[in-house]
């Protein structure tokens, strides 16, 4: 079994984020990047796998400031290999356009499975799994909190809304929104991490042409507007219920 | 499995060792204790591992147990560590392995040396290897690699503490140009909101002593001692690395810092890695320099004083806080019983910092929380700390205990502070 866990770096939400003076993207000046947190989760899943049943592990990520670390950070937490794809900018991509640049380098890769984070704090769509599937043309599930190994397929666990799970299986080569690893991801130690930095084991490959083309063109980006603040409701236990209940009448809520 | 088979006891009448006759019954003693019962693999497997051995010297004597702080609220010392992996305990997976706060006060009276400053680390190192790390202290290695801080602070902010002192801080990499004193914040005093406070009472000291000063601000990055005490040795030597790299950008003539963690750091870890700074505690620093300052008013305050136990027993420091506490005009001072080499500990050692959550499960109350009613027992209405782990973690005991209104806890600084206003 080969597995390629598909990773991206997503803004440091411990900076505060500034909108560019174009007013379409961050200000990158200041943001620091970190690893988006359910591509860490997908990373742990594969990990757990290759704890499991023996896989090999290939991490894969666009290049850009910083990846270098991400790529051997996962290395030191249990990847085999680590492969950084050139598509032609240090720029992020967004899911359509780094869907189409990653296929081509996944495809060369030729891995059973390709886990990756549902979604990312800088792009909430959750279409970078189902863009991946389409150009590779591979089945795909989404939302996925557990991966098992069954034969020439994948068992995993979707999750819906109102807490419901359903087990499905997936036939092999596939691609998975991974939205938790069955534990939570496992530290790195940084002695390991030296370790893998010494080594220096990253893998080089450049996105196959019109690779990073369409996608979505961001119009206008803002700080969300500051409400009007809450109306507090005071009064009696009965008097406040009472209040609610006109409240939600009032705006057509309640019907009867 | 290396089961020891029981030895023959022998009783000699007359019996001459080392030159010395010890004939008499009592000289079995000199047997070794032989061991049957259990298997002694796992004490073994520990005790081999570099910077452990020293567990193997428990002779069960008991003396650490009296003076270890954890076990006054739980049950803990070297002695029952020992006897608890000598009975089967894994050490590596067991909470145990996170409670010790490495104070020190256990080496102190251990006939023995049994080295908790040196196994816990050792013994941590492996299980962080291992990637077992209690989720709370997971996020502060994190933090402390992510941002060069265990609060998870961004850097830039570092030195945003400076706009509110009310008194100039030179930040060098802004400014640059040779200082006398380069001061290392350190994390607490840089972000935390009482540390600010102190860091801010610290420059307002300086300003009126007209001692010529200047920070690393956003270069600065956590010493990074609590975290290899807690088994992180890898990102202390990053860190340290990176701090040894900006310290030589800069020219200064001495260093000075707030924190006893740091100060630990830079006099006793950064010369093993070839870096030796001239570095003192803020309080030696400012003990001599008290007789300069233009006092403007009495603080009739009654205090004590908690010793930070790396000042105090790690580095020997126990008189600059208590004279500069002297030389504060108003202050009346009572020891409370466990002070100097025998003080307690605050909990915050060693990684205790940051498992305050895990630690809870595993004792009856915080050391925090025992050391705030001792600080109440003596009729203190403030209890005085120079450490900044101390302030957050004391004033948080104070609400916990129900001691609000009853105790104050501030930094010593802050008192120099108040009294010159
Ligand atoms: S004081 Fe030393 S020798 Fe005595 S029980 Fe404690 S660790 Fe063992
Ligand atoms: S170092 Fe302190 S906390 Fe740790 S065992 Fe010794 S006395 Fe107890």
């Amino acid at each position: 079994m080969h597995i390629a866990v598909v990773v991206k770096q997503v803004p440091d939400l411990v900076e505060e984020l500034e909108v560019d003076a174009a007013g379409t993207g961050l200000d990158r000046a200041w943001v620091k990047m970190k690893l988006n947190e359910f591509d860490d989760h997908a990373l742990e899943q594969a990990v757990l796998l290759k704890e499991a049943g023996g896989a090999q592990v290939s991490v894969v990520a666009l290049d850009g400031e910083g990846i270098d670390q991400v790529l051997y950070a996962a290395v030191a937490r249990g990847a085999d290999r680590a492969l950084k794809v050139d598509a032609g900018t240090q720029e992020p991509l967004d899911s359509r356009r780094a869907a189409t640049a990653l296929a081509g380098a996944i495809r060369d890769l030729g891995p059973d499975l390709v886990l990756t984070g549902v979604q990312a704090a800088d792009d909430l769509f959750g279409q970078m799994a189902p863009f991946l599937a389409a150009e590779l043309g591979w089945p795909h599930v989404s939302v996925v909190s557990q991966v098992e190994v069954a034969g020439a397929a994948v068992r995993v666990q979707q999750e819906y809304a109102g807490g419901r799970m359903a087990t499905l299986e997936v036939d092999l080569p596939a691609v998975i929104g991974v939205q938790a690893a069955p534990q939570p991801p496992r530290y790195v130690p940084v002695s390991r991490l030296r370790q893998a930095m010494a080594s220096g084991a990253l893998e080089t490959a450049t996105a196959g042409a019109g690779a990073g083309t369409g996608g979505a063109a961001v119009t206008q980006l803002a700080k969300p507007e500051a409400g009007r603040g809450a109306e507090m409701l005071t009064g009696s236990p009965d008097q406040v219920a009472e209040k609610i209940e006109a409240l939600l009448r009032e705006r057509g809520l309640l019907r009867g | 499995m290396s089961k020891v088979e029981p030895g023959r006891v022998r009783e000699d009448e007359h019996l001459i060792v080392e030159g010395m006759d010890i004939s008499g019954h009592w000289n079995r003693m000199f047997e070794q204790r032989v061991l049957w019962s259990h298997d002694t693999g796992p004490l073994e497997k520990l005790t081999a591992i570099t910077g452990a051995e020293s567990l193997a010297y428990c002779y069960q004597c008991g003396k650490c147990t009296s003076a270890c702080p954890v076990d006054s609220v739980g049950s803990y010392s070297p002695r029952k560590i020992f006897r608890k992996v000598q009975t089967g305990t894994d050490l590596l997976t067991n909470p145990d392995l996170w409670l010790c706060t490495t104070c020190a006060n256990c080496l102190r009276v251990c006939p023995k040396e049994v080295n908790m400053i040196s196994i816990m680390p050792a013994l941590r190192e492996v299980a962080v290897t291992e990637a077992n790390v209690p989720p709370e202290l997971q996020k502060a290695f994190e933090n402390t690699f992510q941002h060069g801080n265990p609060l998870g602070e961004p850097a830039r902010k570092r030195a945003d503490w400076v706009a509110e002192a009310g008194a100039p801080a030179t930040i060098l990499p802004r400014e640059r140009r040779p200082v006398d004193v380069l001061f290392y914040v350190e994390c607490y005093w840089s972000y935390h909101p009482r540390g600010r406070d102190a860091a801010r009472a610290f420059a307002r000291v300086m300003e009126k002593l007209g001692v010529d000063w200047g920070i690393l601000g956003p270069e600065e990055k956590c010493s990074c001692d609590s975290q290899r005490l807690a088994g992180e040795r890898g990102l202390f030597e990053m860190l340290a690395e990176q701090n040894i790299r900006t310290l030589a950008k800069y020219e200064f003539s001495r260093m000075v810092t707030s924190d006893p963690h740091a100060y630990n750091a830079l006099r006793n870890e950064y010369p093993k890695l070839g870096a030796e700074y001239p570095i003192q505690h803020y309080t030696q620093f400012l003990a001599p320099l008290m007789g300069q300052l233009p006092w403007k008013r009495r603080l009739d305050y009654k205090v004590t004083f908690h010793d930070p136990c790396y000042l105090g027993r790690h580095n020997g420091e126990y008189d600059a806080p208590r004279e500069m506490i002297r030389q504060i005009p108003g202050l009346q001072f009572t020891e409370m019983f466990r002070c100097k080499a025998n003080g307690y500990c605050c909990g915050g050692g060693g990684g205790g910092m940051w498992l305050d959550s895990f630690t809870g499960n595993h004792v009856t109350e915080r050391l925090s929380e025992r050391r705030v009613r001792e600080a109440v027992e003596t009729g203190a209405e403030m209890l005085v700390v120079c450490c900044p782990y101390e302030v957050s973690r004391f004033e948080d005991a104070v609400k916990s205990t129900g001691n609000e209104g009853r105790l104050l806890v501030r930094d010593v600084i802050e008192l120099v502070d108040e009294a010159l206003r």
